[in-house]
C-alpha cells in the first residue's frame, strides 16, 4: 500500500501542493481528479521521487526519502502519458527496460527477466508488437507498452498519469479494464490521475478530488462526485445522475 | 562473437592495413605482413614502424574517440545533431589545448600529458556553457543547441587564432594541427593519449544502459531506477575526456562523431549498449579512410584530414538527417 502524508511541493517561492495526505490500499484503484493545473501530475512526480517535496511517502514502513532511485523503483512504477517516447527502440527493448531496478548498472538481463517481460507483454495483449519500433505504434498501443513496462518493474504500487488522454473510446475502456484486471490479479495499489470523471466513477473504488494543490474531498465516487462539489471545483454547472444500467454516478455538464 | 561486432572489427583491420600500405611510398600487402612479423625490407620496415604505424594507431584512436563521444553526446542531449564539433566542445577543447601549448613545459613529455588535460577542462566548461545557453526549462531544443554550439565555437576559434598569432613560432604547427593534420604522430603521442582514452572509453562503454533509459527523459529514467544526475555526470565526463584527447592530438575534426553513430543506429538499432562500442570501432575506421584520402588526393602533398571529413560528412549528414526523419529513428 501507498501512504502519502502531508506532502507539499514548492516551485520556487510558489507552493503548488499543500499538505496532501492520501493512502491507497493494496488491491484498490484510487482515481485522482481535478481541473487542469490542480497538481495531479505534480503529485505523481513527487510521489515517484523525481521532484523534491516535504512530507512523507511511505509503504509498509519504508520511507521513500531514505531510498535511492533504484530502491524506490522497486516499490513504485509509473505509467506516463505516451506523448513522446523514443521512437527507435523496439517494443521488446522498451518493456525489458522496466526490469532496470532489478539489474546492475550495465542492464544485463537474464532469462528470468525476459520471461517476466514476455509475460507482461502478453498480459497487456501486446505480444504481437514485440519486434515493432515504438515510433510505428498507435497511441493506444504505446500506452499498453508503457503499462507492460511498468508491470515488468514488479512493484506493489502503480501510478498512472492520465493514461487515457488522447485515446479513443475503445482504447480508454480496454486500458482501464486491463488495469482493473491487473490490480485484482496482482493485488496492486493504484493511483491514477484521470481527466474523465465518468471513467473515474466507473473504475475507481475511491476518488480524490484535487483543487489548487489541495485535496478537496476523498471517498467513494458517490460522495465525491456531487453536483455541488464538482460545480464548484470545475467552475461549470453539472448534474449528477445514476447510470441507468450500472451502479455508478454519471456527471453531466449542463 | 555477435555479427555487428565482427563486421566492425574486420572493417577496422582492413582500414588499418590500408593506412599502413598507402602513402608517399606504396608498401605491398605481402611486404607489410612480413614487416609486421618482424622481417621484411629495412627501409620499408622503418617507414612502417616509426612513421605509419604510430600515425595509424593515433588516427584510429582519435576516430574511435570522436565516434564514441559523438554517440554519447547524442544520447545525453537526446538530440541527433549533437556532435563534439557542432556543439562547440571540439573548439573549446582546441582552445584549451592551444593555451597549454603556448606554455613552455620543462619536459616535453609532461607538456604532451598536459595538453589533453587542458583540453578536457576546456571541453567540460564548454559543454556546461553550451548546455546552459541552449536549455529551455528541462529540454534542449536542437536549434538552440546548434546555435549555442556554433556561437561558442566561433568565440573559441577566434581566441585560439589570437593566441596562435601571439606565439608566432608555434603558429605553423598549431594551425596544421587545428585543421586536423596529425603533426604530433609518434609513439610518444600515442602513449600519452592512452590513459585518457582508457578512462574515457571505460566510462562510455559502461553507460549504454543508462543512455537507453535517458532516452525516455529524466523523469521516466529516474522512475525506472536510474540515478540520473550521477549517470549524466559520468557520461559527460567520459565523452568530454575522449573528445579532448582526440582534439589534443588530432586537431578539430568534424562529422565523424555525427555520421558514424547515425549509420550504426540505422544498421544495428538504437540500443546504446551496441551503439557505443560500434561507434567507437566505426569511428576509427571512418577516420582512417578519411586520412588515407587526405594523403592520396593531391599526393605527394597531404591535406588536413578535417577537410576530408567535413567535405564527405556534411552532405552525408544532410542525407542521413532526411532519411532518419522520414523513418522515425528519432
Amino acid at each position: 500500500m501507498l501512504k502519502i502524508e502531508n506532502l507539499s511541493v514548492d516551485y520556487g517561492s510558489r507552493r503548488v501542493l499543500h499538505d496532501v495526505t492520501l493512502s491507497v490500499q493494496s488491491g484498490e484503484i484510487l482515481a485522482l481528479i481535478g481541473p487542469n493545473g490542480a497538481g495531479k501530475s505534480t503529485l505523481i512526480r513527487a510521489a515517484s521521487g523525481v521532484i523534491p517535496f516535504s512530507g512523507q511517502v511511505r509503504t509498509n514502513g519504508d520511507t521513500f526519502h531514505a531510498l535511492t532511485p533504484i530502491q524506490r523503483a522497486r516499490y513504485i512504477a509509473v505509467v506516463p502519458q505516451a506523448i513522446s517516447l523514443p521512437p527507435a527502440f523496439t517494443v521488446w527493448e522498451t518493456v525489458l527496460m522496466g526490469r532496470t531496478p532489478h539489474l546492475g548498472f550495465l542492464g544485463q538481463t537474464s532469462r528470468a527477466d525476459e520471461t517476466l517481460a514476455w509475460n507482461a507483454l502478453e498480459r497487456v495483449h501486446a505480444d504481437e508488437l514485440a519486434e515493432r519500433r515504438v515510433g510505428e505504434l498507435s497511441g493506444g498501443e504505446r500506452q499498453r507498452v508503457l503499462l507492460a513496462r511498468a508491470l515488468c518493474q514488479s512493484t506493489p504500487i502503480l501510478l498512472l498519469d492520465e493514461p487515457t488522454a488522447h485515446l479513443d473510446l475503445q482504447y480508454q475502456m480496454s486500458l482501464l479494464e486491463l488495469t482493473r484486471k491487473l490490480v485484482r490479479e496482482d493485488d496492486l495499489a493504484v493511483l491514477i490521475a484521470l481527466h474523465d470523471l465518468n471513467l473515474a466513477a466507473r473504475f475507481a473504488q475511491r476518488i480524490a478530488l484535487m483543487v489548487d494543490g489541495r485535496i478537496r474531498s476523498v471517498g467513494a465516487p458517490r460522495t465525491v462526485l456531487t453536483p455541488e462539489l464538482i460545480t464548484e471545483s470545475y467552475g461549470w454547472p453539472v448534474d449528477v445522475m445514476e447510470h441507468p444500467l450500472a451502479h455508478f454516478p454519471l456527471v453531466l455538464p449542463r | 562473437m555477435p555479427r555487428p561486432l565482427l563486421l566492425s572489427l574486420s572493417l577496422l583491420l582492413a582500414t588499418m592495413l590500408l593506412s599502413l600500405a598507402i602513402g608517399s611510398v606504396f608498401i605491398p600487402p605481402a611486404e607489410l605482413l612480413k614487416i609486421l612479423r618482424g622481417a621484411g625490407e629495412e627501409t620499408f620496415a622503418i617507414i612502417v614502424w616509426n612513421i605509419r604505424l604510430p600515425r595509424t594507431v593515433l588516427i584510429a584512436l582519435a576516430g574511435a574517440a570522436l565516434g564514441g563521444s559523438g554517440a554519447a553526446y547524442q544520447g545525453l542531449f537526446r538530440n541527433p545533431l549533437a556532435d563534439p564539433f557542432l556543439i562547440g566542445v571540439a573548439s573549446g577543447a582546441g582552445l584549451g589545448a592551444v593555451i597549454a601549448m603556448s606554455i613552455r613545459w620543462p619536459y616535453s613529455f609532461w607538456g604532451l600529458m598536459a595538453i589533453p588535460l587542458a583540453a578536457f577542462l576546456a571541453a567540460l566548461l564548454t559543454v556546461f556553457l553550451v548546455y546552459q545557453l541552449a536549455r529551455v526549462g528541462r529540454i534542449v531544443p536542437t536549434t538552440n543547441l546548434i546555435l549555442a554550439g556554433v556561437a561558442f565555437s566561433s568565440f573559441a576559434t577566434s581566441l585560439t587564432s589570437f593566441l596562435m598569432i601571439r606565439s608566432t613560432d608555434e603558429v605553423r604547427r598549431a594551425l596544421g594541427w587545428l585543421l586536423g593534420g596529425i603533426s604530433l604522430a609518434g609513439w610518444e603521442a600515442v602513449l600519452s593519449l592512452i590513459p585518457y582514452l582508457v578512462i574515457g572509453f571505460g566510462g562510455l562503454l559502461l553507460s549504454g544502459h543508462a543512455l537507453n533509459l535517458m532516452q525516455f527523459g529524466d523523469d521516466q529514467a529516474q522512475q525506472m531506477g536510474l540515478n540520473v544526475g550521477r549517470a549524466r555526470a559520468v557520461i559527460l565526463a567520459a565523452s568530454s575526456l575522449t573528445t579532448a584527447a582526440a582534439v589534443a592530438f588530432a586537431g578539430i575534426i568534424g562529422f565523424i562523431g555525427l555520421v558514424v553513430p547515425h549509420i550504426v543506429r540505422m544498421w544495428f538499432g538504437a540500443d546504446y549498449r551496441r551503439v557505443i562500442p560500434l561507434s567507437i570501432l566505426g569511428g576509427a575506421s571512418a577516420l582512417l579512410i578519411s586520412d588515407v584520402i587526405a594523403r592520396v588526393v593531391i599526393a605527394p602533398q597531404e591535406i588536413p584530414v578535417g577537410i576530408v571529413t567535413a567535405l564527405a560528412g556534411a552532405p552525408f549528414f544532410l542525407w542521413v538527417l532526411r532519411r532518419a526523419k522520414n523513418q522515425g529513428y528519432w
